[in-house]
């Protein structure tokens, strides 16, 4: 019956599905923009280290063992070493094609101190594991400092995620305001199904229906306008996402939205199907314990 | 089986129904008369819990109907079927469908409305009307229909308001033989009407209501107004 009146009501069920649609593209937009950003943060704060260049003169056996002590911290997730020859085939091998530079090498003693780079836990820890290298001074040295130089980049991980989190909450505060109006589209569609149906109600009242056979087919009603809503919306996004693809093209190849799209499809269609029916749920049940009374 | 004890009904600016107290015991046929406005309708729509009292109490058995939650209402309403002047029949279903729906929504099985439904059509004289729209049947034909659905779930009580309004007289004469057929096999009737005629020819107890008030109750009674 909820179907039957689904179609009756035509145009009607149209621009409840519409509001409805536009609702939950904006909650698969939120959802798929949140993940994929997140994702994107995880992939700039792995690649995030703290880079620590080591004065030519110190010690290889104390820079040692500083990075395993540095391992037995924990907010150190890894410390890779790279001694000085290293560092200079590294330089050599990023110059290879420059031949003036080769040959200035040849000249001078390796320039390059030893470098350890350390990821952390979370960037948040990046001044605390630094405070700790600091503090540490050649011990077979008489007491001389190791440092040549520390650098990394806290701000620019912690100003990403304060950007990702504000837009984030700002299209949540989007979606629930649409899913707010959507709501009162699907009420209104309901509220007048109810009235198209008044005198079929008048009758049931009278020979006692209950009261889930004269509500349910109003609320299995709007529910559907959520459930294809949720379908819509869905074949929606894929679009989007590969117009994101195309206009993104530039940006390190383009940001692969569309695999992720539908890697996570299964979720994202259960987020829609489930947000689309528990609107659809409360927008025509509210209706029908408004007008549709026993 | 009812009884209406001190009941009051006050509409904003209007009394409807006032101290009203009569019982009605099982298996009568009474008729309410008054003039329009007296407040025969609210009387009927509190017994089905339409309407509820401003102060009283009314009792079906010794349920105060009033009294009952929500949930219950439906249940108390299949005890007792309704016939109204302007037919409530369903337009857009046919005279079997009609009856069906009724005895769908109270919960009975499809193989019962299967069995029942031709049957019921048959006693009020439509065994032949079974795929007639309501628009297809004349005015008689649609209150016969209408009788036959009050009456599918064997309800206790029959509350028949202004039943004959729209019909002719001899239609009328024949929907009045229908009622006490029913009457006669033990289901309570509480009827209302202008109609003199169909009153006196009865010869039942009659209530008389005026200006919400209960001014009269005749055992054997005539119209008097």
């Amino acid at each position: 019956m909820g179907l039957i009146g689904f179609g009756r009501n035509g145009l009607v069920s149209v621009a409840s599905v519409m509001a409805m649609t536009i609702t939950l593209f904006v909650i698969g937009t939120v959802y798929l923009g949140g993940n994929f950003l997140n994702s994107a943060l995880t992939e700039v704060k792995n690649k995030m280290d703290i880079s620590v260049s080591f004065k030519t003169d110190a010690p290889e056996a104390d820079i040692l063992v500083l990075k395993k002590d540095l391992t037995f911290l924990p907010e150190v997730k890894q410390v890779t070493y790279s001694s000085r020859e290293d560092e200079l085939l590294a330089f050599r091998d990023r110059y290879k094609d420059n031949e003036t530079i080769i040959q200035s090498l040849g000249e001078v003693d390796n320039p390059f101190g030893a470098r350890i780079n350390i990821q952390a836990v979370e960037p948040v820890y990046f001044d605390k594991i630094t405070r700790f290298i600091n503090g540490r001074n050649s011990p077979t040295n008489g007491g001389a400092n190791l440092i040549d130089q520390i650098s990394y980049k806290k701000d620019v991980v912690s100003k990403l995620s304060n950007l990702i989190d504000t837009s984030e909450k700002l299209g949540w505060a989007i979606a629930l305001v649409l899913a707010l109006l959507s709501i009162f589209a699907v009420f209104n569609t309901i509220s007048l199904a109810i009235y198209t149906s008044r005198e079929e109600i008048s009758v049931m009242r009278l020979v006692g229906a209950s009261n889930s056979y004269v509500k349910g087919p109003f609320v299995v009603e709007g529910m559907i306008a959520g459930v294809v809503a949720s379908f819509l919306s869905l074949a929606l996004l894929y679009p989007a996402v590969l117009w994101v693809r195309s206009v993104t093209a530039n940006i390190y190849g383009g940001v692969n939205l569309v695999s992720f799209y539908f890697g996570n499809f299964g979720k994202i269609f259960i987020i829609l199907f489930v947000s689309g029916v528990v609107l659809g749920f409360l927008a025509s049940y509210w209706a029908t314990r408004r007008y549709a009374k026993i | 089986m009812i009884y209406f004890d001190r009941v009051s009904k006050i509409y904003s600016n209007s009394i409807a129904l006032q101290e009203v107290s009569f019982t009605v015991k099982s298996g009568e046929f009474i008729s309410i008369v008054g003039h329009s406005g007296a407040g025969k309708t609210t009387l009927l729509k509190m017994i089905l819990a339409e309407e509820a009292p401003t102060s009283g109490n009314v009792f079906f058995d010794s349920i105060d109907i009033h009294k009952v939650s929500r949930n219950q209402i439906p249940k108390l309403r299949r005890r007792i079927g309704s016939v109204f002047q302007d037919f409530r029949l369903l337009p857009n279903k046919t005279a079997y469908e009609n009856i069906a729906f009724t005895m769908e929504a109270s919960g009975r099985s499809d193989e019962e409305i299967r069995s029942d439904v031709p049957h019921v059509l048959d006693l009020v004289g439509l065994g032949d009307k079974l795929g007639s729209f309501p628009f297809e049947l004349s005015g008689g034909e649609r209150q016969r229909l209408a009788i036959a659905r009050s009456i599918i779930n064997q309800p206790d009580l029959l509350i028949v308001d202004e039943p004959t309004g729209n019909l002719d007289p001899i239609t009328s004469a024949e929907i009045i033989e229908i009622f006490k057929k029913i009457n006669e096999i033990g289901t309570t009737i509480i009827l209302t009407t202008h109609n003199k005629k169909i009153v006196d020819s009865l010869g039942h107890r009659v209530l008389t209501l005026e200006h919400g008030q209960l001014i009269r109750d005749d055992k054997e009674g005539k119209y008097a107004l």
